[in-house]
């Protein structure tokens, strides 16, 4: 019987040489010229500008990297234990960013015995360890859900999904971890929930951790090694290595620069400057109850959706910031789609102001696409979502053609969101940043009066986050209302404006809108 | 339609039943109901169906909101045939070009009743079965491939997802300017736009979901189960019920004399 089957984890080592790898269909490659060791339980944050290779040399450490047949091309060494990665079946278990592709199977207990089974871990043990993995991770206390064998995965929260996932690898033991941006994607307490989880397996079994994640400060206590990685187009290879504080203090200017949030920095963003009232009123909302579910239709009765959230009153004003704040399933989203004209509402009115609706009608749900899309902006938390074309420039072109006016300021937004050098790329190939400019600017070629935005700082390096900030803050300043949902307050503060903080619907609290410093 | 398809809390007795031999008795009957055209067959199975909803913690209410298109598709192929079929017998009405004799409604009649009674025992048996434990008698008890099996269902709990990705892609493309108004033309390359959209998505998630399953192990030789699919005396019950159903809907359709098999 193969040693993974032991109680015990084994830790790994890992150890790269001249170690390379050029994608299908790429003419360079992704990573180049590595050099590495990584000693049996070191815990290593892997860090570098986007392009470096960092999530490329993960999957390779999780051997699920290309295969024979295609046309990938390695070069160099790259070894856990002495072996290749692929051959080692459940000897390194990976987690990657989007929580909904972490979970396989439809039950939690099924869930994490999934990878013991395909170890062919005999049945009894597997369910020892499904116990004590769920254990570990913390879902089964009362504060972490206290969720049992039978629970469905659909229903979990994104950071319980990510814990699942965590316990899932762990019902391997595998003597390496690796996390590929792995809190990316969830709200403050789901990335403080899957970094603790992390944390205590580690300190249980004693495995190798390697995690690739923008945000340092996270991290920063649990590592006790950073490795800086340079891109292949400057020569590839590990640009720094060392203790945590070292490196950060060494690299402080480099790593700002290229984009890393480096603990204790926040970026320079564009002061806002005061404009003075009186402020438009652009939209309104009136006891609104919100909800993405239709109405369902019973013989001849209309039965409402039960409301994510409700009692809703705030209001949108031009040149003024608003905030939409809370905890997860508060129905922040929902509400600012309904807010958008994008869902209609369950109870209660949405209402634009005559500066606002033009003629156009009091409901904006009711609006034409094209009238909408002049009055209010939205751009959703995932950019690719929106995109209609294949083009970056046909992109940025469709609203203002559709409109048959405003493409002149296509090229003021092209130049003022760095998007030059990328108008012929299609929208898909770009990178996250990228594409979270482009998502903006898209949506602002159309010119509305209001900019509703999904949580845009999500996932984004600290540079594109001061770019977007400073945008906002030079829109406000000319007179865009700006709505956001967001849990990021260091971005509500460069925004300043007014919070509307949702509660949990269950406690049938009353929303309200405190106006904060304008 | 997730929460329609949960089975949580559904503790009837044949959800305990072997998926595979729930599989095996509704093929029986469906088979038998597929040989012949008669009436008396049909509603035969079709009343020992009925009976058995409360073994699968069915009720009549569960069974409109989960197969209401099914029920009202036998209806309209019934009322259909009953109409368009060659007169025999007595007329009973005749409006113009349609008419409805004895035979043409007794026709309909034996169409409708078999519809449903093939239809039934199919939400019989996904109302009290689960799709995991499904894939694991599949896989264990009929021996298909593991890889096949449990790509399937890996996948399927995508389509779910898929459908709420539908929506929003719906949504985020309405916020681009790209709306569901127009002439039908407009129209028709808006939903051709989000399909593309929706399809992107899809082969996006499903390759991260592949490396997940990848990167734990999925697609070796060897794999153990750790839910044991199992026979029990209920599955006897079961296969003796289904084997029960189908030649009893044979036997009083022959012995009635209106057994006839759909080719001649």
């Amino acid at each position: 019987m193969p040693a993974t089957h032991s109680g015990t984890v084994r830790p790994a080592a890992i150890s790269a040489e001249g170690w390379g790898w050029r994608h299908a269909g790429r003419s360079t490659p992704a990573i180049q010229g590595l050099d590495l060791r990584i000693e049996p339980g070191e815990r290593v944050l892997l860090l570098g500008p986007s392009g470096a290779g960092k999530s490329t040399l993960l999957h390779a450490l999780a051997g699920v990297l290309g295969d024979e047949e295609d046309d990938s091309d390695e070069t160099g060494s790259l070894l856990i234990d002495g072996v290749p990665p692929r051959g080692q079946r459940g000897r390194a278990g990976l987690m990657q960013q989007d929580p909904e592709t972490q979970v396989v199977l439809s039950r939690v207990g099924d869930d994490v015995a999934f990878g013991a089974e395909n170890l062919a871990v005999p049945r009894d043990e597997i369910w020892s360890r499904v116990h004590e993995a769920l254990d570990d991770v913390g879902l089964r206390t009362a504060a972490g859900g206290g969720l049992a064998l039978d629970h469905p995965t659909a229903a979990l929260s994104g950071g319980q999904k990510q814990r699942l996932a965590l316990a899932g690898i762990l019902a391997m033991r595998p003597g390496l971890i690796l996390l590929d941006e792995p809190t990316a994607n969830l709200d403050p307490a789901g990335v403080l929930e899957v970094r603790d989880a992390v944390g205590r397996c580690l300190d249980k079994t004693g495995a190798t951790l390697v995690v690739v994640e923008h945000r340092v400060s996270v991290w920063k206590d649990l590592v006790d090694r950073i490795v800086v990685l340079q891109p292949g187009a400057a020569g590839g290879g590990v640009l720094l290595d060392g203790p945590p504080d070292q490196v950060l203090t060494e690299a402080r200017s480099m790593l700002m620069a290229a984009g890393v949030w480096v603990p204790g920095y926040v970026p320079p963003t564009r002061a806002r400057t005061q404009v003075a009232g009186p402020y438009e009123l652009l939209i309104a909302t009136q006891d609104l109850a919100v909800s993405r579910e239709k109405p369902k239709r019973k013989g001849f009765k209309t039965i409402p959706p039960v409301p994510a959230q409700k009692d809703i009153t705030a209001q949108v004003r031009a040149g003024q910031a608003l905030t939409i704040t809370g905890p997860n399933g508060a129905g922040k989203s929902t509400f600012a789609l309904t807010l958008a004209g994008l869902l209609a509402p369950v109870a209660g009115t949405v209402s634009a102001g005559v500066g606002l609706s033009e003629g156009a009608g009091i409901d904006p749900y009711k609006w034409k696409a094209d009238q909408l899309i002049s009055r209010i902006g939205t751009v959703f938390q995932e950019p690719e979502h929106q995109f209609v074309t294949g083009k970056v420039l046909d992109e940025l072109m469709f609203g203002p053609k559709h409109l048959g006016h405003g493409e002149d300021r296509v090229d003021e937004l092209v130049e003022r969101l760095r998007l030059g050098h990328l108008v012929d790329a299609n929208p898909y190939t770009l990178s996250g940043g990228e594409k979270r400019r482009l998502s903006v600017a898209t949506v602002l070629g159309a010119h509305p009066k209001v900019l509703v935005l999904d949580e845009p700082t999500f996932g984004q390096d600290a540079n594109t986050w001061a770019e977007l900030a400073s945008f906002l803050s030079e829109l406000l300043d000319a007179g865009t209302a700006v709505v956001s949902v967001t849990h990021d307050q260091e971005f509500s503060a460069v925004l300043g404006g007014a919070e509307l903080r949702l509660g949990p619907v269950s406690q049938g609290e009353t929303a309200h809108q405190e106006a904060g410093a304008a | 339609m997730r929460d329609a398809l949960n089975l949580r809390g559904n503790h009837a007795l044949l959800t305990r039943a072997n998926p595979l031999a729930k599989f095996v008795a509704v093929f029986l009957i469906s088979l038998v109901l597929a040989l012949s055209i008669d009436w008396v067959s049909a509603s035969t199975a079709l009343i020992a169906e009925l009976a058995l909803f409360p073994l699968a913690g069915l009720t009549l209410r569960l069974l409109w909101l989960r197969a209401w298109p099914l029920i009202i598709a036998a209806v309209i192929g019934g009322w259909s045939t009953a109409i368009v079929a060659a007169d025999s017998g007595a007329v009973l009405l005749d409006v113009g070009l349609w008419s409805i004799s004895e035979g043409s409604l007794q026709l309909g009649l034996g169409f409708m009743l078999r519809g449903l009674a093939i239809a039934l025992p199919a939400i019989l048996l996904m109302s009290c079965t689960d799709p995991t434990d499904l894939a694991d008698a599949l896989a264990q008890k009929a021996k298909l491939p593991h890889r096949f099996v449990l790509g399937s269902l890996a996948a399927m709990r995508l389509v779910g997802l898929m459908a709420e990705e539908w929506q929003t892609i719906g949504m985020a493309r309405r916020a681009r300017g790209v709306g569901s108004q127009g002439s039908p033309i407009q129209r028709l390359k808006a939903t051709l736009g989000q399909s593309f959209g929706l399809l992107v998505q899809a082969v996006r998630r499903a390759s991260r979901l592949a490396v997940t399953m990848e990167a734990r192990g999925f697609g070796g030789g060897q794999r153990t189960w750790a839910r044991e699919s199992t026979y029990s005396l209920l599955d006897a019950w079961v296969l003796l019920g289904g084997v029960v159903i189908a030649t009893g809907a044979v036997l009083t359709a022959v012995g009635s004399g209106t057994w006839s098999f759909v080719w001649r």
